[in-house]
Order: C-alpha cells, then sequence, then structure tokens
C-alpha cells in the first residue's frame, strides 16, 4: 500500500512541472531529469561496482556530438541517428571498459580520465568534424508523430517518460541476479569469483550498461541544448556526475536522482540569488559529508528510522 | 644539437615542477589511501598566499615559507576536522576533498578577483644563463636543484629519522603499525600536513613560471594524479622518477607531435596503464 | 508558446503606450562570476555599470533594471541563464555572453524567441557572418578584423618579411592569427612557422624554445591569462625576436600585472586605454576612478554595448516594446563620435569602426598600450569583397593555407 502510494506521489511529483505557469521552471525540470539519468547511469558503476569513474562524461558527450552531427552534417534523419548515437557510444564504452578494467581502483580511475582527457582534446583539436570550441549548432528537435518537442512542456513530458524507462529499468537490473552479482564483486570479489562468477565480466557489463543510459542521456543532452561543444567533455561534467551520485548515495536507486536535484537546483536557480554558488555547493558538500556521510538518501532514511523506532508503524 | 639540448632542460624543469606539486600527493595517498583531490587547490592557494605575502613587501622565500605554512595549517585542520572520520570512505573522501576544491577555488576568485598575476622571479635567479651552448632561465634551473634538495630531505626524513620509519610502517601495513604502537592518528595529521605544506610551497615556487589564474587548481590535478599512479603511490623514488618521466614525456611530445599537444600526456597514460595498471615504477602499488 | 503571444498580444493592446513607457526596460547580462573566466566577467560588468551610472540608471526617458545572470563559462548553463532571462524575467534586451562558444550555444534560441542580443565581447567570425542571426549586434570586432590591417601594417610599415605565430589552440586563436597571416601575406610577408598551444597547456618552455630564432618577429595570439603567462616565459628565455600580439594578449585587463616583458609588444585592437581623444580621456578617467583599473577589452565592449542600448532606445522613443522597430534601429547604428571613434553597424550586425595599432609603453609608472597608427573605417572584411570572403570558408587553424611554411 504504501508503495502504491509512494509510487503515485512520485509520479506527481514528477508530472507537476508540467503544470508549472513558467517555462522555465519546465526546463530546469528537464534538466534535472537529464542529469538524474546520467547519475543513474553512472551509479551503476561508482555505486553498485565500487569503481569510481572521472571520465563518464565521454558517454553523455560522445552521444550528444554524434546525435547533432549525424543530424546535421551526415543528413540523417532524427530516428536513425539517435539510435546510432545510442548504439555507437555503447560499442565505445565496450572498449573502453575492456580498457579500464585492465585495472580497479585508483588505476581505473586514472584510465577513464585520460580517456576522458583524450576525447575533449580531440573535440577541440578535430575541428573540422566536431568544430573545435566554437561547438555544432542549427540542431532542431524533431517531431515525431506531430508532437512538436519544441515546446517545453511536450519536451519536458518526453524526458518524463525516459526517465521513468531508464529509472524503472536500472532498478530491474539492480535488483536481478545480476545485480546481486555485481554487488557482490564490490565487496567481495574473491569470494565471488570462488563462488564461480566471472568478477571481470560483470564488472565490464556493468560499464556497457553505464555507458548505455549514459548516451540515453547524452541523445537527450543534444535534444535540450541543440548545440554541443567540448565543454561537455570536460573533466569537471564528469566530477559534477560523481558528486550526484555520491551526495544524494551512491548505490541507491534514489540517490543519485536527489544529488542531480541539488546540484542542478543549485547550479541553476539559487545561483540566481547567491553570486558565490559554487562556494555553497562546495559547503553542501562538505555538510553532506559531516552530517550524512553515505549520502542524502540513507541518511535521511537513517534520521526518520531513528525518530521513529522499528515496530510503531 | 641545440633543440635537443634545450628541451632536455625544459623536460628537467617541468619534472622538477611536478615532483614539488605531486610529492605530497603521493606521500598522503600512500599513507592514508585518501586521494586529496583539492591538491591542485592547495597548489593555487599556496600561490595566492605567496602573491599576497610579496606584495606586502616581504622577499620571495618568505613567502614560499608562508605558503608552506599556510596550507599546512589548512591541511591539518581539514585532517582533524573531517577527513580523519572517513578513514576507508572512499566516496565521502571524493566528496569532502572536490568541495574543499571548489570553497578554495570560488573564495579565491573573492580574495584575489581572478586576474592572472605572475609571482615575480627573485632578484638573483632573473635572466637566463649559458647551458652547454644554449641560454636557459636560471630560475627554472634553481627549481630543479630545489626539487632534487626535497627529493633528498624527504628521503631522509623517511629513511633516517623516527617519523619517516614509522609512516614506512604505516604505508607497508597499517594494522602492523598499530599494534606496534605507532600514534596513527597523529602520524596521519603529521603526514598530511606534510603533504599539504609541500603543495603550497610548490604552488609558489611555481608561481613565477605558471603565474596564478583561476583554473590553476584544475589545471594541475590531472598532473598530480598522473604522477602519482606512474610512480606508484607512497613511492618516493616512485614520485620522483614519474615526475621527470612526465616533464620530458609532455616537453618532447609537444615539441616533436604538435599535432598531439592536447592528448600527449593522456594517450601514453592509457597505453601504460592498459599494459602495467599498477603504474610503471611503482613497486607497493594498490 | 501560442498562450503567450496571446498573452502578449492582448497586454499590448490593452496597456496605453503612455504606460508601458513606465515601465523599466529590463536588460538580461549575462557574465561570468565563477570559474576560470571570472576576471572578464567581472570586467564586464564595471563597464556595463560605469555607462548606466553615467545616466543615472536612466536610458532613453526610461529607468534600466539590470538582471545579472551567472553562466559560468559552460554552454549549457548559459543556455539556462538565457532563458531564465527571458521566460523568467521577461528581458527587453540582452547583453552578453562573454564567450563566443557561448553566443553560438544560445544563438538558435535567440533566433526562436526572437530577443534582442548586444555581444559585449563574443568575436567569432561567423556569428556575423556566414550565419548571421537578424537578432544579434556585436558591440566589439570580429576576431580577425583588428588582425587584417595589422598584417598589412607589419609588412608595409614596420617591413617584416618572415614572421612566426604562436598562439592559443582554439577557435579565438585560429581566427585572429588567420586574419593576420592571410593580410600579411597578400601584402608579402611569409608567415614560417605556426605553433598551437592546447588552452590548458602547463608550461610554454617547450613552444618558446621551438620558436625560430632567425625570423623578425613573431605574433602571438592568446586570451585570458595565456597572453600573460607566454609573454612572461618568452622574455625568461631571454629571447631579442619582436612580439606582435593580438588584442588579448596584451589586454589592459591583464597588462596592469605585467612587467617589462610587455614593453615594445606591438599588437592590434579595435580600442586602447591610451587613445588620445577628449571623449576616451573621460571615459577612462572615469573609469579609474570607479575601479582603479584601466579599462580593457571586457569593460570597453560592455560599456559600448550599453552605448548602442542606449542610441538605439533614443531612436525608437524608448519604446523597446516594438521588438522589430528597436532592432531595426540597433542594426542601423552609425554613432559619429564615441569613445571608440566613429562606427556604424553593417548589414550583418557587425561594427564598421577604427582600428588601432597600439605598443606596450610605460608612462606615469604604468604600462599602457601607446596608439602608433590609426585605421579608420575598418570592416570585419577588410580591403576583401565580401562575397568572395564568405564564400570561403570561415578562418580556421588551416584556412587560409600557410604556404611559406618552413621545415
Amino acid at each position: 500500500m504504501i508503495r502504491v502510494l509512494l509510487v503515485a506521489a512520485f509520479s506527481l511529483l514528477l508530472l507537476a512541472p508540467a503544470l508549472s505557469p513558467s517555462d522555465f521552471y519546465v526546463n530546469v525540470a528537464t534538466q534535472i531529469l537529464i542529469a538524474a539519468i546520467f547519475a543513474l547511469s553512472l551509479n551503476l558503476l561508482v555505486g553498485y561496482g565500487g569503481l569510481i569513474s572521472l571520465g563518464h562524461a565521454v558517454y553523455l558527450g560522445v552521444s550528444a556530438y554524434l546525435t547533432i552531427w549525424l543530424v546535421t552534417r551526415a543528413g540523417l534523419s532524427h530516428l536513425p541517428a539517435a539510435v546510432a548515437a545510442v548504439v555507437l557510444t555503447t560499442a565505445m564504452s565496450l572498449l573502453f571498459g575492456i580498457l579500464a578494467l585492465r585495472a580497479t581502483g585508483l588505476g581505473f580511475l586514472m584510465i577513464t580520465l585520460a580517456l576522458g582527457q583524450i576525447l575533449w582534446g580531440l573535440a577541440y583539436r578535430w575541428v573540422s568534424v566536431t568544430g573545435g570550441d566554437n561547438g555544432l549548432s542549427g540542431f532542431q528537435r524533431p517531431q515525431p508523430f506531430g508532437i512538436d518537442l519544441a515546446s517545453p512542456r511536450t519536451f519536458y513530458l518526453m524526458t518524463v517518460a525516459v526517465f521513468a524507462c531508464a529509472f524503472v529499468l536500472i532498478a530491474v537490473l539492480v535488483r536481478s541476479t545480476f545485480g546481486a552479482g555485481l554487488r557482490g564483486v564490490r565487496d567481495q570479489p574473491r569470494r565471488m569469483q570462488a563462488l564461480g562468477w566471472h568478477v571481470w565480466m560483470v564488472r565490464l557489463v556493468a560499464f556497457v550498461a553505464a555507458g548505455f543510459w549514459g548516451a540515453v542521456a547524452g541523445v537527450l543532452y543534444a535534444y535540450y541544448n541543440q548545440f554541443v561543444s567540448p565543454h561537455v567533455l570536460a573533466l569537471t561534467n564528469s566530477a559534477e556526475a560523481l558528486l550526484m551520485v555520491i551526495a544524494g548515495g551512491a548505490g541507491t536507486l534514489l540517490g543519485p536522482v536527489v544529488g542531480a536535484v541539488v546540484v542542478v537546483m543549485l547550479k541553476n536557480v539559487v545561483s540566481a540569488y547567491v553570486t558565490r554558488w559554487v562556494m555553497l555547493l562546495g559547503l553542501v558538500f562538505v555538510a553532506i559529508v559531516a552530517f550524512m556521510p553515505e549520502g542524502l538518501v540513507p541518511g535521511i532514511d537513517r534520521l526518520r528510522r531513528r525518530r521513529r523506532p522499528a515496530g510503531t508503524t | 644539437m641545440r633543440f635537443w639540448v634545450i628541451q632536455s632542460l625544459n623536460g628537467l624543469a617541468l619534472g622538477g615542477l611536478l615532483f614539488l606539486l605531486s610529492s605530497g600527493f603521493s606521500l598522503i595517498f600512500g599513507l592514508m589511501r585518501v586521494a586529496n583531490l583539492s591538491h591542485g587547490a592547495y597548489f593555487m592557494l599556496g600561490a595566492y598566499v605567496g602573491l599576497s605575502v610579496l606584495n606586502a613587501g616581504y622577499g620571495f622565500w618568505t613567502a614560499v615559507v608562508a605558503g608552506a605554512l599556510t596550507i599546512a595549517i589548512l591541511g591539518g585542520v581539514i585532517e582533524r576536522v573531517l577527513l580523519r572520520r572517513l578513514a576507508g570512505r572512499t566516496f565521502s573522501q571524493v566528496l569532502v576533498t572536490l568541495g574543499i576544491a571548489f570553497i578554495i577555488a570560488d573564495s579565491s576568485l573573492l580574495v584575489w578577483s581572478g586576474d592572472p598575476m605572475p609571482l615575480p622571479v627573485p632578484r638573483g635567479l632573473m635572466g637566463a644563463v649559458p647551458v652547454f651552448g644554449v641560454f636557459f632561465p636560471k630560475y627554472r634551473l634553481a627549481v630543479v636543484g630545489i626539487s632534487i634538495v626535497t627529493a633528498v630531505a624527504l628521503w631522509a626524513l623517511l629513511e633516517r629519522t623516527r617519523l619517516g620509519a614509522m609512516i614506512r610502517a604505516g604505508v607497508d601495513d597499517m594494522e602492523m603499525a598499530r599494534a606496534l604502537g605507532i600514534p596513527v592518528p597523529r602520524l596521519f595529521t603529521a603526514v598530511f600536513c606534510l603533504g599539504a605544506a609541500l603543495a603550497g610551497m610548490g604552488g609558489v615556487l611555481g608561481g613565477p613560471i605558471l603565474s596564478v589564474y583561476p583554473g590553476l587548481d584544475m589545471d594541475m590535478l590531472p598532473l598530480a594524479l598522473i604522477v602519482l599512479i606512474l610512480g606508484g603511490p607512497g613511492s618516493l623514488p616512485g614520485a620522483f622518477a614519474g615526475s621527470f618521466f612526465i616533464g620530458f614525456l609532455y616537453t618532447f611530445g609537444q615539441a616533436l607531435f604538435p599535432q598531439l599537444a592536447y592528448v600527449i600526456l593522456f594517450l601514453p597514460m592509457v597505453a601504460a596503464l592498459v599494459l602495467r595498471p599498477k603504474g610503471l615504477f611503482g613497486a607497493r602499488a594498490a | 508558446m501560442s498562450r503567450h503571444v496571446f498573452g502578449l498580444a492582448v497586454l499590448l493592446a490593452v496597456l496605453p503606450a503612455r504606460a508601458a513607457e513606465k515601465e523599466p526596460v529590463r536588460v538580461g547580462f549575462l557574465t561570468v562570476n565563477s570559474g576560470a573566466l571570472a576576471a572578464g566577467g567581472r570586467q564586464m560588468g564595471e563597464g556595463l555599470t560605469l555607462y548606466l551610472k553615467e545616466h543615472g540608471n536612466k536610458l532613453a526617458g526610461r529607468s534600466i533594471e539590470v538582471v545579472t545572470l551567472d553562466t559560468a563559462g559552460q554552454p549549457a548553463t548559459t543556455r539556462t541563464r538565457t532563458q531564465e532571462a527571458v521566460e523568467r524575467y521577461k528581458v527587453h534586451v540582452i547583453i552578453g555572453p562573454l564567450a563566443a562558444f557561448e553566443a553560438l550555444a544560445i544563438n538558435d534560441y535567440v533566433k526562436q524567441v526572437k530577443v534582442p542580443v548586444i555581444s559585449p565581447s563574443a568575436a567569432a567570425e561567423d556569428l556575423t557572418q556566414r550565419s548571421p542571426n537578424p537578432w544579434f549586434v556585436r558591440a566589439v570586432g570580429s576576431s580577425a578584423q583588428p588582425n587584417q590591417p595589422f598584417g598589412e601594417y607589419a609588412a608595409k610599415t614596420l617591413k617584416y618579411k618572415r614572421i612566426a605565430t604562436i598562439g592559443d589552440d582554439f577557435a579565438f586563436g585560429h581566427e585572429t592569427t588567420a586574419g593576420f597571416q592571410r593580410a600579411f601575406e597578400d601584402s608579402g610577408g611569409k608567415v614560417v612557422q605556426k605553433q598551437w598551444a592546447p588552452l590548458n597547456v602547463a608550461d610554454y618552455g617547450s613552444y618558446v624554445a621551438g620558436i625560430k630564432p632567425d625570423v623578425d618577429a613573431i605574433y602571438a595570439s592568446f586570451a585570458g591569462a595565456n597572453g600573460l603567462r607566454f609573454l612572461r616565459q618568452y622574455a625568461e628565455y631571454g629571447l631579442k625576436v619582436p612580439v606582435l600580439g593580438n588584442m588579448t594578449t596584451v589586454d589592459e585587463g591583464i597588462l596592469k600585472n605585467m612587467g617589462d616583458e610587455a614593453l615594445g609588444v606591438v599588437s592590434c585592437g579595435w580600442y586602447s586605454a591610451a587613445i588620445d581623444t577628449p571623449a576616451n580621456r573621460k571615459f577612462v578617467e572615469a573609469f579609474r576612478a570607479a575601479h582603479s583599473a584601466d579599462p580593457g577589452y571586457y569593460s570597453a565592449g560592455a560599456y559600448t554595448a550599453a552605448m548602442f542600448l542606449d542610441l538605439a532606445l533614443q531612436k525608437v522613443h524608448g519604446k523597446v516594446e516594438d521588438k522589430d522597430a528597436f532592432m531595426k534601429a540597433l542594426r542601423s547604428l552609425d554613432v559619429q563620435d564615441s569613445f571608440r571613434g566613429p562606427m556604424r553597424i553593417d548589414e550583418r550586425g557587425n561594427p564598421v569602426l577604427t582600428v588601432y595599432i597600439r605598443k606596450v609603453e610605460r608612462k606615469d609608472g604604468r604600462l599602457q598600450n601607446t596608439v602608433v597608427q590609426t585605421y579608420p573605417g575598418v570592416s570585419q572584411f577588410w580591403k576583401y569583397d565580401p562575397k568572395t570572403f564568405l564564400a570561403q570558408p570561415v578562418y580556421s587553424r588551416d584556412n587560409p593555407k600557410a604556404s611559406n611554411l618552413e621545415p
């Protein structure tokens, strides 16, 4: 019963922005959801796989570049371009996964960071394809089945739909046997190996799944911004996603979503009132670590449970 | 011939600078298993503090000491108040050290206006001197010298003192060190202060070459990470060799393959890590 | 969307014109307050504030309400901020953003919502060339605009024959260098070496060491902190080859923190704080009094943008609500006398302006860009035919081709 109520409340929350009188809040909500999908994808690696990546912006960025490039430069129509962008980016994540999973821990972090920096440099340097730092523009949102996605509201509703898919499918994935295996590999790799799990393969599958959902977020990013430039591949973008995951609660389903809400709101709404919003963001992170080191979602959970001891419900 | 001499000297100078940047980073990671992602910010803040001390009319070497001390104190406070409670919690460490980096970067904008500012070369070290038939900036040679002196001093500290013995014991086996009665918490604070002091000192010493500007922190952090991973965490000789290796790679890579300048560091990095995931020089890598 | 248009139509129909005039003109000021570009953002703010203050915060009889928005120097954030300005604050006009890639990131959106943009800084050539935007007017020169006459000056007046170039490896560096190279080579000079340094390069040592020692001069095209860093390191190596620069290499905004290494650098620009006219002396004195620094690229750009806003508002008698008329006024501005000399907006939204050749000198204990030559009435196409100019691809790292490179 409570579960049904929660789902209903959650859905209402998702649909509420569409009723906002100002397009601005609709657009902020859209950005939150795109960031949330991106953070959810990274959470597969970081939270469930225990592999800290500092190069996840690559999948969002490459997919966004491909989406826009395939339409504006190669003349593809929207659907094949989006599908190709996701497929190609996912294939790239398979390759990068094979490279990065040569190591774990710091080595893994370093390889992902290095791959990210290489693609960032490539985006700056390969001007004939990427447009250099002037980026790629002149990209229009599609009109599938006569629905005009140029309108912020319809675009938001489409983003909600994609987000819901991503959330449910990722939830199913982490609750499956595979998800249990992934967590097992994170906590007890040796034991899992002894139990017959192929540790490396489990991690690779998680890596590719993360790449896939990152690519999906990238397509939405491309549609939303209608512009892409090397900044999307910058280290700061990867770090921001990582911070969303950890701040919200790594290894929880809602954590990355909450993290995305916090970061996007600070960046896009609070910054209108607080000039030094970057400092505020830093302070928020420090405060989270000081008071809820496990992240906001598990932290609030803990506080709630303490206030209402088990059995009283 | 001229090309090889001058670019070798450039590689040396950059290597020296990188060692000053990354030795503290490596030391902290080696002992505490904390990837201190504020390290670039410490470096930048050290340079800013040095600049203010210089502007107040003090000499360059006073500025170096002031930069090192300020950052050491800051690092000590952060370690005591925040990091201490986070042993083994990698996620929280990432969050808090990046959060601190944000705070430092944004406060620096507030205090030092965001205008790029050079630190003056100390009086006696201005100009260029002939070395093997080419003219090379004196100050850069001095940086190489200082980094070697620093390396030797650190080596002596680690190998020849009681504190060093405790640090080595801690790097090798934390549980054993605890069992032997080594005061691990105090040791951690000491090492974190030392690592932070090295970053602050590096910032001031790097200032005359790099200048100080917003974004210096995030330009430096990946370099420190690279040296750490190449050299092997906690290994002083590794950090030393790694720094100079990167210095040469960067310098010659840019000069010989200018088209690849944007990726010249990271392309070989990926190759090296894929082939040797535990670092090129490190014996004790994680 | 349609509801909004309807709402606006009702509003315009119902409200008498006089009531509309009493409302302040809302200006969205897109700037950078955080991150690496914050210094430029601050300087833009200083220029804008000064102009408004000088006019009692009232232009063409209407008070001005500035909404300042921080883009953080990121394209995605710039877009959000622009949407915020348009959708939440309903601004009448936008001044900003700072970087070219930011302006490009919002270009399509601006066309879509039809909001006038006065650019105080973004210099990318194609913003007013191959993909012009009818809602966009530039208050500064295009990237290459001052560099084309400068190329001719280097060849004909300075009599340089062989030049090596070095610059930031991004669009602004490419475009400024390309303009210089084209005009220099068309005037008989040869660019014999081109070096590009990544934006985040740790050290220019290996580039400085790689400069051909036997060239007549080097041409440096840097932006932000990099001009200061490069000149510093160049001087460290004791090189004696003269340095030419684009406007931002020795911009007043960083010149104040430079030392002897900048002395003698000859550069080009659409402004110098040392322009010796009454109008400019007045501006510079007021600016110094307010901010105890000389105005440079960003401050002069934003001050000009505010001036353009003022002049266009006057032309339409403050009726900024009539967007088409306001835009028409903006796009046909013809300023006879400004602190930068005469300026006229061309049919693509870029000013035809005076280009100044400047030389860094020390005067009264501080460095300044002394004007050594002026080129009045310079268009973004210089002496080239606009049609053939636009038929070629935009200036880039490899265009025009450098056919005189020596190994």
